[in-house]
């Protein structure tokens, strides 16, 4: 059994420090193509997959790489992350239905607010360690579903519905799905890369360290809060435009998308894939909503085969796919 | 404060009675949370599946047993709480040397798999439980009507309150319960069973749950979900409190029932959302909580 740790406890406790892989240039240059192969993919697939479905795995992806950008690389727990998710998709579907925005702008303002929110709950969160931590993202995330059900503007249960897909820049038609597949196959792309990019720059070591051993990290002179509030933010917005991303798609932002259970989720598809790498969570939603589509017959018996499967893993399997796979290849993936 | 003279007594007692109801529950559900997490240092996401378990449990003894009120109100927390003992056994202790957190992560998958295995049996409307009948009526107080149930719950929540709070600070089991939460390793080298007593702590604060449960059967019908808003009211309740202290955990769980209720009057509209603004206002001021030590 592996001894994986989070390591979100405050006391500092050298002994625990896990081994957390000091990354060369050498041992990511494999990255390289792995982002290659991931471009090829992207670009063939929906000449065999149904489009919108590659895009709702994608919107998901990378909701989970966004999650797992606080979870695996600092070691912060969000159950609240539905709430950047839901009102990035309800700003977005608001301005593009109510104010005709351009689908760019819109997405972008959808992104703009989760960033926000982000910035708000970030740094009441990051007052606390650990499992307060995660019970204050809970309940800021539960306020948020409470001004969602509450608002004029967010249509209660029926949720923002007819949302225009719109042109992008006023060229490329989104009504159509493969343009929108490809829209959305860049960038989500780009986000992944960029989060790469992060994890790999000094920013991400120092991230690391944090993650470490948070009172070394204070020690060698590092303002932890200003890093721990960064990084929340960035998730947040990341999460925030997988959001706005979905409401484009599905046309629709709803009340689900900011409940809890959405945020547990984006837990379970981090915790399948591998916490801390970085194509886990990519891995893991792709599970998810394809064992979502494939039981949808079972009703609600998929929460029952949700709860058992995050039972199974975190009991058996608290690497995750991706994660078993780097430890036998012993490179970061 | 505010102006109250358009506010008749009537409303105010009322809203004052239903914030002490509910503030019975979260001092009862926060109290459990507390001592499971003074000892296993997890926090159980199952709480809120474990006191609908409670009130599923009296509810199946009444529907095809025939048991009444008040056995299920000693049956189904002993129930909740050998439910407790399995868990802990069975899936809890195989983490005891992990990160916390992935504690945490199993009792929510459990309380999926629970809520929706009674949802997926008995559907997702509300189950009706009766008030038994020696509680039911109430008592005219002039200005207002006192249910008799009502007046029970809050009886019955403060008295297990306190009588949990005796056992911890008053008795031996209790200074051992105490002493395994500063240094567990010295306390078994006293001859004292550990494991037995995390387990037991578990069972604890599980059956505490189900008490809960029971008791808001016949005036919250009993549902597959009546477990998942309350829970995260709880856990507020507690971001608030701190788990520092037991009597912490029972004064801000009354405190905040109130303080709910009173909005209720003065601003109905903030009501479900007054607990978590009190609690970023808590965080901002004393982010340890009002009685955390920590």
């Amino acid at each position: 059994m592996s001894n994986t740790q989070l390591n979100i406890i405050s006391e500092p406790d050298v002994a625990a420090i896990p081994d957390v892989e000091t990354p060369s240039r050498e041992s990511h240059a494999h990255f390289r193509w792995m982002f290659i192969a991931l471009a090829l993919a992207l670009l063939v697939i929906p000449a065999f997959v149904y489009p919108v479905f590659l895009m709702k795995v994608m919107c998901f992806a990378l909701f989970a790489v966004a999650f797992n950008l606080l979870l695996g690389s600092c070691g912060l727990l969000s159950l609240g992350h539905a709430a950047f998710f839901g009102a990035g998709g309800y700003l977005t579907a608001h301005a593009a239905l109510v104010w005709k925005l351009p689908t760019e702008v819109a997405v972008l303002l959808g992104t703009v607010s989760a960033l926000a929110l982000g910035f708000v709950v970030g740094a009441l969160a990051i007052r606390r360690h650990g499992i307060y931590l995660t019970m204050i993202t809970l309940a800021l995330a539960q306020l948020v579903y409470f001004v969602a059900m509450q608002a004029p503007f967010t249509g209660a249960e029926d949720g923002i519905q007819n949302v225009p897909r719109g042109t992008l820049f006023n060229i490329i038609d989104l009504k159509n799905d493969v343009n929108l597949y490809y829209v959305v196959a860049t960038v989500f792309f780009v986000c992944v890369l960029a989060v790469y990019r992060l994890l790999y720059s000094p920013v991400g070591r120092v991230l690391r360290a944090i993650q470490g051993n948070e009172a070394r990290a204070i020690s060698l002179g590092f303002n932890v809060n200003r890093y721990k509030l960064a990084i929340f933010m960035t998730s947040a917005a990341l999460s925030g435009l997988a959001g706005s991303m979905k409401a484009i798609v599905f046309q629709i932002a709803s009340l689900v998308d900011v409940h809890i259970s959405t945020s547990g989720e984006v837990v379970l598809m981090t915790l399948i894939g591998g916490v801390g790498t970085l194509f886990g969570p990519i891995l893991g939603a792709m599970v998810v909503v394809m064992s979502q589509n494939y039981l949808a017959g079972f009703g609600e018996w998929v929460v029952f085969i949700q709860g058992l499967i995050f039972v199974l893993s975190v009991l058996m399997f608290r690497d995750g796919i991706v994660g078993v796979i780097s430890k036998k290849i012993g490179r970061p993936l | 404060m505010l102006d109250l003279s358009g506010i008749s007594i009537q409303v105010l007692t009322g809203q004052v009675l239903i914030g002490l109801i509910n503030g019975s529950f979260y001092a009862l559900l926060s109290l459990g949370l507390a001592i499971i997490f003074g000892l296993l240092h997890i926090i159980n996401f199952a709480h809120g599946a474990l006191y609908m378990l409670g009130a599923m449990f009296a509810w199946l003894l009444l529907h095809y047993f025939g048991v009444s009120y008040w056995w299920a109100l000693l049956l189904a927390p002993i129930g909740v709480g050998l439910f407790g003992v399995a868990m802990d056994r069975l899936l809890i202790s195989r983490l005891r040397d992990v990160d916390p957190l992935y504690g945490l992560l199993l009792t929510f998958g459990v309380a999926l798999m629970l809520q929706s295995l009674f949802q997926g049996i008995f559907g997702s409307a509300g189950l009706p439980y009766d008030i038994p009948r020696e509680l039911r009526g109430g008592w005219n107080l002039g200005f207002m009507f006192l249910p008799k149930y009502r007046v029970w719950i809050i009886l019955a929540s403060v008295s297990v309150c306190f009588g949990v709070w005796y056992a911890i600070e008053k008795t031996r089991l209790g200074s051992y319960l105490r002493a395994t939460t500063e240094d567990r390793a010295l306390v078994s080298t006293f001859g004292v069973n550990v494991p037995a007593m995390v387990t037991l702590t578990f069972a604890a604060g599980a059956a505490l749950a189900g008490f809960a449960g029971v008791l808001a059967g016949p005036i919250y019908s009993v549902s597959p979900q009546m477990g998942v808003d309350v829970l995260t009211i709880v856990f507020a309740v507690v971001v608030i409190g701190g788990m520092g202290s037991i009597l912490g955990s029972i004064v801000s769980g009354f405190g905040l029932g109130i303080l709910e209720g009173m909005t209720k009057v003065v601003y109905p509209e903030a009501s479900s959302s007054v607990i978590f603004v009190a609690m970023v206002l808590v965080i901002l001021t004393k982010p340890s909580g009002l009685f955390g030590k920590y």
